[in-house]
């Protein structure tokens, strides 16, 4: 299969209409504008609708109308405006409907900044919105995963009728790289028979709802979807590890980081330092297994990312304090060097190698 | 010997928990019919307001979405974007409409979507126990205006069908009323005309509906009707203001 | 000429007794029973003097909870 040279943020595009979405609703803001640039130009071509909602609201609310109507449906957005759409995220994992969402996270707090960030961790991974939900949450680290994680999250979508989060950065979405659109679908996707198409279509009347007045009803809905995010757990994990085993130390990152930290991994092993990763890229269901294969001699567990610390506490929980853990992080829009990565693991290996 | 007013199939089975004499009751029912005898109850995909009316969609006998606050013609466009055969409309009070989703009505009706809107103006939020709404008339007493609305400080109530038909993607814009038979009579009229533009393809249609709320207001059902009828129609005129136009 | 007449039932279980068709019926002879309560609590609205009726569908047309129904004999 030929390589195609995408931008990211097109890229996302592309591989939502690989998958067969043929419907998006979102509004501009840096640095994801591109997506609605590209699926502008790109739906009406296969027959599809873009909309430029007023609001990342009112775009999160299309996506309900939509994803409840069975159609394959996305919105992207950054962080100010994911923000915005938690209501109506909220709303679609209460009433079980598939969609994917795409964050290219910048720095925030409020307004913030639009150089990349990774402060959207909790966010994605916590729920976001009001109640006891989660939504699959992966996260690239290039351009090609982003394509194979936008094309899966579709079927994911689907698989469990939920909402999936892609979460990206400003860097992942800008960057240029080469992609195949290579994922197989999954043969196994259920009918969606409880979509609203007209009552005249389907076996009943069809109601998408997340409204449970009887608290004993809405108990009873919330043990639905727990026993969906265990099934998530059991079977959706994604994860990437590398020289764990006899590491003196490991380091753990995703997204843009992660290939940062590669590169600091790269110039330490040079020296002579046994330094291992673990890279996850399904934040939900969170790759906890991973860090209990860690070795009880390893030194630490450094974290990194471009935030002041959300996915360590992760990472806490999955090392149930059997090994140190470090955090080193930029913020406000700062990416990190290499060699900070590098300085910060000889101090804590105190220059044993 | 022959039936001359039965029941809709437009509406379930399930008796509404709205209260003695609201006019949610003539409204559902005027759409129902409406859609039953244009045929649409097999097609047609309903979305339901937060509000009095959030349980609407235990009573419309059509496929139905419960939206957000507010965001019904947001999801009332995902499902006409996805469906443009089916028939979409959305049913709203006055705190869903013109407070929270002023911005989603009127940019579904400035993108000209090709869904119909019912808007039932109650000049109160009933659901919230009778708090005031952007449509509440000046000096009326609500438990968040309990000196009176106060022009200075909250405004006069806002006109929605006049703001809304100056839009052009607002191709059917209409005031309505239920007090009196007469009127009823007229609105599912005007209902069955803004399902038209919809069903020719022509865009965004609303019908504002006058209606009462005898329980937050403080008065019986009778005396609600007869202060839709003297306090409320003079300040809401009730009329066409857009329609297309008839080709010949 | 002959007059229109009309048999009108309610289905007074339905009723909430709001007392709207009461205030319609052109020949006043619909009331609220106050002699008896339905299931839900409320005096169900009735009429004594169906050779009245004039089946002009009013009551029905007003009724927010869909209790009436008018035949034309």
């Amino acid at each position: 299969m030929t390589k195609v040279l995408m931008k990211g943020n097109e890229a996302v595009g592309a591989a939502a209409i690989a998958a067969g979405c043929h419907y998006f609703f979102g509004y501009p803001i840096t640095p994801q504008s591109e997506v609605p640039e590209y699926m502008s130009r790109e739906l009406p071509k296969v027959g599809g609708a873009y909309v430029q909602a007023e609001s990342e609201v009112a775009a999160i609310n299309m996506v309900y109308g939509a994803a409840g109507s069975g159609a394959r449906v996305m919105t992207s957005s950054s962080s100010p405006g994911i923000a915005l759409k938690q209501e109506g995220i909220s709303y679609c994992a209460g009433a079980e409907l598939p969609c994917v969402i795409v964050d290219m996270m910048r720095g925030g707090p409020g307004l913030g900044t639009i150089q990349p960030a990774q402060g959207d961790y909790f966010l994605a991974t916590r729920g976001g919105g009001n109640g006891d939900y989660r939504l699959i949450v992966l996260a690239p680290a290039d351009v090609q995963e982003l394509v194979d994680l936008v094309m899966e999250g579709f079927d994911l979508a689907d698989l469990y009728r939920t909402p999936v989060m892609i979460l990206g950065d400003g860097m992942i979405g800008q960057m240029m790289e080469p992609v195949e659109f290579r994922y197989q679908p999954r043969a196994d996707l259920p009918e969606k028979d409880w979509a609203t198409r007209g009552k005249g279509k389907g076996k009943q009347r069809n109601v998408i709802n997340s409204l449970y007045l009887q608290a004993e009803e809405l108990e009873k809905h919330n043990h639905k979807l727990q026993a969906k995010y265990a099934k998530i757990r059991e079977n959706e994990k994604k994860v990437e590890e590398y020289n764990v085993e006899g590491a003196d130390l490991v380091i753990t990152a995703y997204g843009t980081t992660s290939r940062i930290a590669k590169t600091a991994i790269a110039k330490l092993e040079k020296e002579g330092y046994k330094v291992g990763m673990i890279r996850p890229i399904s934040l939900y269901p969170f790759p906890n297994e991973a860090y209990e294969k860690i070795g009880d001699d390893c030194k630490g567990v450094l974290t990194v990312e471009m935030s002041t610390g959300q996915m360590i506490d992760d990472v806490k929980i999955s090392l149930q304090g059997r090994i140190p853990t470090y955090f080193h992080g930029r913020s406000g829009g700062m990416v990190p060097e290499p060699e900070e990565i590098v300085e910060k693991v000889k101090e804590i290996l105190g220059g044993d190698k | 010997m022959a039936i001359v007013f039965e029941k809709t199939k437009g509406l379930t089975d399930k008796p509404t928990h709205y209260c003695p004499g609201c006019t949610h009751g003539i409204i559902h029912r005027l759409v129902a019919e409406v859609m039953e005898e244009m045929d649409l109850l097999d097609n047609a995909i309903g979305v339901a307001p937060v509000g009095c009316s959030v349980l609407a969609y235990d009573y419309f006998n059509v496929d139905m979405h419960e939206a957000a606050h507010g965001r019904a013609p947001a999801v009332a466009t995902g499902i006409k974007r996805v469906h443009p055969e089916n028939f979409v409309f959305t049913y709203q009070g006055d705190g869903d409409l013109a407070s929270i989703g002023t911005a989603e009505i009127v940019h579904a009706a400035h993108r000209g979507e090709k869904f119909t809107t019912i808007f039932v103006n109650n000049a109160i939020y009933g659901m919230t126990g009778g708090q005031m709404a952007p449509t509440t008339l000046v000096g009326q007493k609500t438990t968040t205006s309990p000196y009176g609305r106060d022009e200075a400080t909250t405004g006069k109530p806002i006109k929605m069908s006049e703001l809304l038909a100056t839009i052009d993607g607002a191709k059917f814009v209409e005031r309505v009323a239920v007090n009196t038979p007469a009127n009823i009579r007229k609105a599912k009229k005007a209902i069955k005309e803004a399902f038209k533009v919809q069903l020719e393809g022509k865009g965004f249609g609303i019908v504002e509906v006058l209606s009462t709320c005898p329980t937050n207001w403080g008065l019986t059902p009778v005396e609600a009707m007869k202060w839709l009828e003297k306090d409320m129609i003079p300040y809401y005129p009730l009329g066409n203001f857009k329609k297309p136009e008839e080709v010949e | 000429m002959a007059k229109v007449k009309g048999r009108t039932t309610f289905e007074e279980d339905l009723c909430k007794g709001c007392g709207l068709c009461v205030t319609v019926c052109p020949v006043n002879i619909i009331s609220l029973d106050t002699a008896r309560i339905n299931k839900k609590g409320y005096h169900p609205a009735a009429i004594e003097e169906m050779d009245k009726c004039i089946a002009c569908t009013n009551c029905a047309t007003i009724c927010p909870d869909v209790v009436i129904t008018v035949e034309r004999l």
